[in-house]
């Protein structure tokens, strides 16, 4: 398994449906194409959200996973 | 606003026709989330849903004449906040009733982690959602442009119809 370094932490603790999807879209605007993204979310609705986002938006999901109670998520900023 | 280009991103259309703090949330949760995975969004609000657009928001919620809807107190115990409390049908109708079951929802929501309906429609705006306020709506129960906020386009229902004949998703709200 490879380690995975983010260049950018997103914090979406306590934030319910629609928000981690939004936090994240703007988050990862203001990166450079290549570049990785850490999200952490509570919200149980998370994981299906931010694959359907990454799908819909063509940025590439890395890894999630779950960490006691948070959801642990890497992007890469495909476009 | 016909879409002809093939690769234009996938488009979603929304008609707010509700004006109360529980249906304002549906179109705008929607709309914000498809602005974030990058669609081209458009939420056109005629009747009760026009108000939403209004500068100072007002949305209010009633249990009246909606028994499915749960009520349940923000504070207290666990235990205590699941009770699903009976509230007879009259009682519902005193003064400032209204104003109560406003206040415990929106309490509700913030303690759960909802972003609040002036929030999200920031979010939209931000996102360039396009806030479509309906004419005739206007004209009928007295608003005008100034009334609301400065984002929003007027428009028509064959306006409406020609942003959504080429959408990939049209939802009626």
């Amino acid at each position: 398994m490879t380690t995975l370094q983010e260049d950018k932490t997103l914090d979406c603790s306590g934030m319910l449906c629609p928000v981690p999807v939004i936090k994240t879209s703007k988050a990862i605007k203001e990166m450079q194409i290549g570049q990785v993204l850490k999200m952490v979310a509570t919200d149980p609705g998370a994981p299906p959200d931010m694959v359907a986002w990454a799908r819909q938006t063509g940025n590439e999901l890395l890894d999630s996973h779950k960490e006691g109670d948070k959801f642990i998520f890497y992007f890469r900023r495909v476009k | 606003m016909s879409k002809s280009d093939p690769n234009a991103p996938k488009r979603l259309a929304i008609i707010a026709s509700k004006g109360t703090l529980d249906w304002a949330y549906p179109p705008l949760i929607l709309a914000s989330a498809g602005a974030a995975m990058g669609w081209d969004v458009a939420i056109f609000h005629t009747f009760y849903g026009l108000p939403l657009l209004l500068k100072e928001l007002q949305a209010e919620v009633t249990p009246l004449g909606n028994p499915a809807m749960p009520m349940k107190m923000p504070f207290g115990p666990d235990g205590f906040q699941k009770i699903n409390w009976p509230i007879p049908t009259a009682l519902q109708t005193a003064p400032g009733f209204n104003a109560l079951a406003t206040g415990l929802m929106k309490q509700t929501f913030k303690n759960k982690g909802v972003a609040s309906i002036p929030e999200l429609r920031g979010m939209c705006v931000e996102a360039g959602v396009n806030m479509i306020a309906c004419q005739m709506t206007m004209t009928v129960f007295g608003f005008e442009k100034d009334d609301f906020i400065p984002e929003c386009t007027v428009g028509g229902a064959g306006m409406f119809l020609d942003y959504a004949a080429d959408a990939d998703v049209q939802l009626f709200i």
